[in-house]
């Protein structure tokens, strides 16, 4: 046994300490958050977006198709789009999508970083867009109703009566969706880029030894998406206490 | 907390022990990274080239059944020093650090590090790229300005992160933030070579690929002349102390050498003329 933690200190020395190789680490580490948190705010920004003009049009389909003015044609379109854009960013996997980003949508740019940023962003809006509409579709007719015949409009209902509730059913379904983004940013790897993944393997291309870097980010990423995950539950019950 | 973290690394170290384990029939498993051609590469679904028919060579002589397994170039080296894989054979260049690992038999052919440009660069020799010691090594870039793409963990990737980040790890940009992604590390080559002219500024990488990089892709070209970055030795790595496979391959490949079918096979691939296959 002594031997064995013995070399599990050599191994340790030889992978991190030896020639600074924890500064990949620590590098890859800073490039994995200021991805996933720029593509999270993105993300969020999107899915709002896509969300409200796809409720809109789901829920005032019927009402507007009795009279059909310049805003359904506008709603329509805009529905459209957003579908398109769903199907498209949902039909095709991540890895997929940065190397088109990359190398084709972005081919002059250099700054990988960035283009990472927006391909995740793009991705992750999708999904927030869908999580949203499912919790303002979720929220019962009667909610609806009740807010227009107490004199709200359309907007003044959502943003006072249905965006609260529907927040708060969302929340741990969003948090999922983040946890599965910063994870699913280990595949900027691809496109040149030092993240947390790609950290450990430069590092296990060094010293050739599989244990320790790849425990090492697993280590971190697990520590991350624990304390990701801490925060989102203390969200949740503050935002609970109003139910008694 | 305390004995669920216990647990949670007896577990780690119970797995690790079961690492060593694999099954060991008459089979010679190889492992190779298929994106380096002539050395190796994807015909179909059939793995090709240089590596891969020296391989088959050598099976045959040791009466074992070849199989191919094709993953990133840094899990050859890993897989192999590990003992996952019996042999990794992809265009590995001997260096005294992976000799600590991993063991090497003879060797059975030459690389050169070579740079790639697009065609109208104002990179034009080493010179442009790198800034030499007085010993001739590299230690640093020219120009700041200038990235570098390589294919991860190749010697390309090593010799240009030592020269660049080694001294430079910690220098900071004008605004403070800390000079990074000079050296841009692709999964393969191919995909550094997609990145030229666009992403870096050249490529350092093996001359053989590189010929067959610049014959596929227009517009780009190879520099020439006294612009060898570094001469190195491809060789078959075991894992370290694992010296009855490796004799019996050195073996093989000296049997090999001596027929000539090792010439046999390096010239189907690499054309004497010089033309660009």
């Amino acid at each position: 046994m002594a031997t064995y933690f013995a070399e599990l200190k050599n191994d340790f020395i030889l992978n991190f300490i030896d020639e600074g190789r924890w500064r990949w680490l620590w590098e890859g580490l800073g490039n994995t958050l200021i991805i996933t948190f720029v593509a999270l705010l993105m993300g969020l920004a999107i899915g709002i977006v896509i969300a409200a003009v796809r409720s809109t049009f789901d829920k005032n389909r019927e009402s507007m198709e009795m009279h059909k003015g310049f805003g359904y044609y506008v709603l329509k379109l805009s529905n459209a789009i957003c579908h398109l854009y769903l199907t498209v960013i949902r039909g095709t996997p991540v890895v997929v999508q940065l190397l088109i980003m990359y190398f084709i949508v972005f081919a002059t740019s250099r700054d990988s970083l960035m283009v990472a940023m927006i391909a995740f962003g793009i991705n992750s809006g999708a999904y927030v867009a869908e999580i949203l509409r499912g919790g303002i579709m979720s929220i019962d007719n009667g909610q609806f109703e009740a807010g227009r015949s107490l004199g709200f409009n359309y907007i003044q209902t959502m943003i006072y009566i249905i965006i609260p509730q529907v927040f708060k059913n969302v929340l741990p379904v969003l948090c999922n969706e983040f946890i599965v983004l910063l994870k699913e940013t280990s595949v900027a790897g691809y496109v040149g880029i030092v993240d947390l993944t790609k950290a450990g393997d430069l590092i296990r291309g060094r010293t050739f030894s599989a244990f320790m870097p790849l425990i090492a980010v697993a280590l971190i990423y697990l520590i991350m998406v624990v304390i990701l995950t801490a925060l989102v539950g203390v969200l949740e019950r503050r935002l609970r206490k109003n139910e008694r | 907390m305390k004995k669920l973290l216990a647990l949670f690394f007896v577990l780690l170290m119970a797995l690790s022990l079961f690492a060593g384990c694999g099954g060991n029939k008459n089979e010679l498993v190889m492992a190779t990274n298929a994106a380096f051609p002539p050395y190796e590469y994807k015909e179909g679904n059939k793995i090709v080239g240089i590596d891969a028919e020296i391989a088959e060579a050598i099976a045959k002589k040791l009466g074992m059944t070849l199989v191919i397994e094709d993953v990133e170039f840094g899990a050859v080296l890993t897989g192999v020093a590990q003992g996952k894989y019996d042999m990794g054979m992809a265009g590995i260049t001997v260096t005294e650090d992976r000799k600590k690992t991993m063991d090497f038999s003879n060797t059975y052919a030459t690389g050169i590090q070579v740079i790639i440009v697009k065609d109208g660069s104002s990179i034009k020799s080493l010179d442009d790229i790198f800034e030499f010691n007085a010993d001739g090594d590299p230690v640093g870039l020219k120009n700041p300005d200038i990235k570098v793409g390589v294919q991860e963990n190749t010697t390309g990737d090593i010799y240009s992160s030592d020269a660049i980040e080694k001294w430079g790890f910690n220098d900071l940009n004008e605004d403070g933030s800390i000079k990074t992604d000079r050296v841009v590390r692709y999964k393969t080559g191919a995909e550094a070579v997609a990145g030229l002219g666009t992403k870096v500024d050249c490529v350092i990488i093996d001359n053989e690929p590189a010929k067959s990089f610049v014959a596929k892709n227009q517009g780009i070209h190879i520099l020439e002349g006294e612009n060898e970055y570094a001469v190195e030795d491809y060789a078959i790595c075991v894992q370290k102390g694992n010296t009855e496979l490796l004799e019996k391959i050195n073996k093989a490949l000296d049997e090999l050498k001596a027929d000539g079918t090792i010439d046999k096979i390096i010239n189907k691939y690499i054309p004497k003329d010089g033309g660009a296959s």
